[in-house]
């Protein structure tokens, strides 16, 4: 007797396409219709830690800023944790971990404003380094694709993370460090994505 | 007891690729290295958590929901409904579902469309909803017409609803579209074939529904949606590293 395995397969993906703003930043498409749009605020006035903003622009093959794209972050509070009922601790009240963001329609440039995240536990018991989780859905990306920003002052947790050493090629481990400065008194990380080419960002099968 | 574990591994052959020639913008939104794979940590089993606070109730009706007192869009009333489930088939309760999509002559109201069908006053084209604990979730819109698009020179997206679910987990973030039974322009659609498998867009397409219509009132198609499985860890792998 033959015995079937039932699983169901998972829904496949498609595109995001052009207006994407509509369903998921419809201010941004040119109407207000909800009373507040989800993933403006990612760690809440409560959230402990350092505030810091993180921002860039995504290039496509051609070395042009693509100008419709839509980004999600997701991240740990300064503690490590995850407002997520599988993981173990608190976060601070408002604290979702989560946002939401667009690239400027003329400029392409994107950017939130969130604490700076800290180690998260990962497997084995292996520490991984400070990051935020990100997943980029467009027009022309036909599956949403996800990646990691790390920041460049954590220097000696990166060279131990587990993530980033499983990348085999050193110089592309580059693509997922966040470069620090300072503007106006503020923290600001840079994170340049390349969907293509040589400096191609790393992106993961989660 | 049965501890959860990692998310079943994607199936990428299922999906589209990132790279078809067909579907022209992909030729240089795709990355040419292939992806790393990463075994799950919290980082992935973890994902945002939405509750009724987040959303208002009216926030599914599409017909109401940007119409002007005493008036309605212009259109094929119809009700969109499903489940949302797991691999295991499993409902996935509580999950945020958001939709968007064009009106019933296929022009978006997003100020970079341009194609000459009217805007409709009374449509704004999103909606949202959580699933209930049974990982159902319905909708309220008009039929959205099919559009041209500048990929050939005579492209028609066929009639199609963007639909954006969240799961459990960042692992099983999803964005698809659905598609409606009998249109002829799916299987033309550069989009649609992106999908390598007749079977998986089989999948993406929902099924009239004479059950769920609304008699005199509102037709009705179901589209069940499927998010990633996960491990039952029967014996320990040390998922989170204690």
């Amino acid at each position: 007797m033959e015995q079937k395995l039932d699983y169901l397969k998972e829904t496949p993906s498609q595109t995001a396409g052009p207006y994407v703003h509509i369903g998921l930043a419809p201010g941004a498409a040119g109407f207000d219709i909800y009373r507040q749009e989800l993933g403006w605020d990612i760690a809440g006035p409560n959230a402990k830690g350092e505030r810091i903003r993180v921002e860039g622009i995504v290039i496509d093959g051609t070395g042009s800023p693509v100008k419709d794209v839509l980004l999600e972050a997701w991240q740990a509070n300064s503690q490590g944790i995850y407002a997520h009922p599988e993981h173990d601790g608190e976060v601070e009240e408002g604290f979702r971990g989560w946002g939401r963001v667009i690239t400027d329609f003329d400029t392409g440039e994107w950017g939130f404003d969130t604490v700076k995240p800290g180690p998260v536990m990962g497997r084995n018991g292996q520490m991984m380094a400070p990051h935020i989780n990100l997943w980029i859905v467009a027009r022309g990306i036909n599956i949403g694709l996800n990646t990691r920003i790390y920041f460049d002052d954590e220097a000696e947790a990166n060279a131990a993370d587990p993530v980033i050493n499983g990348v085999e090629w050193e110089r592309r481990r580059q693509t997922l460090i966040a470069r620090r400065t300072e503007r106006d008194g503020q923290v600001v990380y840079r994170f340049d994505i390349r969907l293509q080419g040589g400096d191609e960002t790393v992106f993961f099968d989660i | 007891m049965n501890h959860k574990g990692e998310y079943y591994q994607r199936d990428r052959e299922w999906h589209p690729p990132a790279f078809d020639k067909g579907y022209k913008t992909s030729v240089t939104r795709s990355p040419q290295y292939a992806l790393i794979s990463l075994e799950n940590s919290p980082s992935e089993i973890t994902g945002p958590v939405f509750g009724h606070n987040d959303i208002d109730p009216l926030d599914n009706d599409l017909i109401s929901n940007y119409a002007q007192p005493g008036e309605s869009p212009i259109g094929e009333r119809i009700i969109v409904h499903g489940r949302v489930l797991d691999e295991n088939a499993r409902p996935v309760p509580n999950t945020l579902v958001e939709i968007w999509q064009a009106n019933a002559g296929g022009r978006y109201r997003h100020k970079k469309d341009t194609y000459l069908a009217p805007i409709d006053p009374n449509f704004g084209g999103c909606g949202r909803t959580l699933t209930d604990e049974n990982g159902y979730y319905y909708f309220r819109t008009v039929k959205p017409g099919a559009y041209p698009w500048r990929n050939y020179i005579n492209s028609w997206r066929p009639a199609h609803i963007h639909v954006s679910v969240f799961g459990a987990s960042f692992a099983q973030r999803l964005i698809t579209q659905l598609y409606f039974e009998g249109d002829p322009l799916i299987p033309r659609c550069p989009i649609v074939n992106t999908i390598p498998d007749p079977d998986a867009i089989q999948q993406l397409v929902a099924k009239l529904d004479l059950n769920a219509t609304i008699p005199l009132d509102t037709i009705a198609y179901k589209f069940d949606i499927v998010l990633r499985g996960r491990r039952s860890t029967l014996f320990e792998n040390r998922l989170e590293g204690n």
